[in-house]
């Protein structure tokens, strides 16, 4: 399967689908995409960030969708069925991560409801992290 | 911190003309100089908000219009800040007007757009963000404007119905104002009735991107006070940074900072604008005659209203159902009838906001008039960590 990029997410078949992430091994700043070169806390003048996957699940920060096709370089769905996006708080680390939503319509989201992370196929082919059901 | 005067503006009206942007600057430009009763001779500085779809003269635009206006040897700036760069370009202006090497500068921003979605410009670039969402995840801009409205009836129960009364104001104001774009009183029932764009916000809670184009002449103090005319103050402009970490999900990022391994700031990105704002010019909102804010879709003003401080995070709805945001009421919000009515001219923008504290303020505002307006102030949030805002005062 191709990834629609690399490094940021992986799927393992103990695991499940996480996010990639690094940490900062100053200070303990955890960013989202993975971060190379200076940590963002400005009091830190670390530059050594290692990755760690980060947590599967979270809470919905907020929710919508694309009722019409979003414009290129995304490829949109023929015939084109609204995208659901989210946007997820993280448990533990404190960052909230936007998302397609597989599965699920706005319809059937709530602010504060479990997510869960999963993957899923872009129209055009390539896997990218969307988020789902939590089991 | 002393002030710098505004001594002219112009606006070319917004809509979409399909004509090149440097027309509409131009226009602007000579407006603003024709109200300031300078010769664009007498100009010692052109700053010039750039555009960045309108190919190599939108990024070097002050240039592209000395060039235009007719070169006259004056020193040059272009700038580009998304959605603040009107406001950048006048504080470029305004820091060399108060070192003293300048009296006299003219800022001009307009754009041409467009139709339908702003997308990201062409080519393939894995390493920029603002194409990477559109490619990983059709994350339109009003897709990022959607969460925040669903956060907003999350956390405070505004509803659609909130956001329609957002739209009914802004509308009404803008059919009093020649330069709008949109000059048709509109009722809630036509907005709860538009389509759906990006849940909850339809196609009426949504700004559309325009043509238009501002200027305003700016002048050392000294200066103005030697030609005796009057003029309005511009006293503060705030180009503030966020603060690590930045707990909103901002255009065109994939997440937020973490608070893992340090707490979020006292206050957020929009709230610390707008306070820097207050504390450089020594104002409050207790001291507003009105406010333009940055109503990329309906629900974003009320969220402007409590990051200005109008109110406390959650009341703006009340303030805006009691009338009191409307024309007539006792502290107006986007009197010219806002991006609701414009439609985003991105480098023109915030420099029309300028133009409507401006006319504010001196008075001149017709139907429009705010009674003794005499302190106001101007925000917006552009991508990527820029946004400003502004206060006038007479
Ligand atoms: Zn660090």
């Amino acid at each position: 399967m191709t990834y629609a990029i690399d490094g940021w997410f992986a799927i393992s078949p103990q695991d499940g689908v996480h996010l990639i992430g690094t940490r900062c091994t100053g200070c303990g700043t955890v960013c989202f995409p993975p971060r190379r070169g200076s940590c963002p806390n400005p009091r830190c003048p670390g530059t050594d960030m290692e990755a760690l996957p980060l947590p599967r699940r979270g809470r919905v920060w907020s929710y919508t969708n694309a009722c019409y096709p979003p414009p290129e370089p995304y490829v949109a769905a023929r015939p084109y069925e609204p995208v659901t996006l989210a946007a997820v708080e993280l448990d533990e680390v404190g960052i909230v991560v936007l998302g397609q939503v597989k599965g699920l319509t706005v319809d059937q989201l709530e602010v504060g409801m479990e997510l869960e992370l999963t993957a899923g196929p872009l129209a055009d082919g390539p896997l990218v992290w969307m988020w789902g059901r939590a089991s | 911190m002393s002030a710098v005067a505004v001594l002219g503006t112009g606006l070319h009206p917004w809509g979409k003309w399909g004509r090149p942007f440097l027309e509409y600057g131009v226009a602007a430009a000579r407006e603003a100089l024709r109200d300031a009763g300078l010769e664009w001779t007498d100009v010692q500085y052109v700053v010039g908000a750039d555009t960045i779809r309108n190919g190599y003269p939108g990024f070097v635009s002050g240039a592209s219009y000395a060039r235009e206006l007719g070169w006259n040897g004056a020193r040059v700036a272009s700038c580009y800040a998304a959605c603040a760069s009107g406001a950048q370009a006048l504080d470029i202006a305004r820091a060399r007007i108060l070192a003293g090497l300048c009296d006299v500068a003219l800022v001009i921003g307009a754009d041409a757009s467009a139709k339908g979605f702003f997308r990201p410009v062409g080519g393939d670039r894995p390493d920029d963000p603002d194409w990477l969402r559109f490619r990983l995840l059709g994350a339109t801009n009003p897709a990022y404007f959607a969460l925040y409205a669903r956060r907003r009836m999350a956390l405070y129960g505004s509803t659609p119905a909130d956001f329609a009364a957002v739209k009914v104001k802004n509308a009404l104001a803008g059919s009093l104002n020649p330069m709008a774009r949109y000059r048709k009183p509109v009722t809630a029932e036509e907005v709860l009735a538009s389509p759906m764009v990006a849940d909850p916000l339809r196609l009426m809670d949504i700004c559309a991107t325009s043509d238009g184009g501002a200027a305003v002449v700016l002048a050392s103090e000294s200066y103005a006070r030697r030609r005796g005319t009057g003029f309005v103050r511009l006293a503060a402009v705030s180009t503030v940074t966020p603060v690590f970490p930045n707990t909103v999900l901002e255009l065109p990022d994939f997440a937020t900072d973490s608070t893992a391994a340090v707490p979020a700031p006292e206050r957020p990105f929009r709230a610390a604008i707008a306070h820097a704002a207050y504390e450089e010019a020594g104002t409050g909102p207790e001291d507003l005659s009105l406010a333009e804010v940055y109503d990329l879709s309906t629900a974003l003003e009320l969220d402007w209203m409590e990051d200005i401080g109008l109110c406390p995070p959650g009341e703006a709805d009340k303030l805006l159902r009691d009338g009191r945001t409307a024309l007539g009421g006792s502290l107006p919000v986007n009197p010219s009838g806002g991006l609701a009515s414009f439609g985003e001219a991105i480098p023109a923008q915030a420099l029309a906001q300028l133009v409507e504290l401006t006319n504010q303020l001196r008075g001149r505002a017709g139907s429009r008039q705010v009674p003794g307006a005499r302190v106001a102030l101007a925000a917006n949030q552009g991508l990527f960590g820029h946004g400003s805002a502004i206060v006038a005062t007479t």
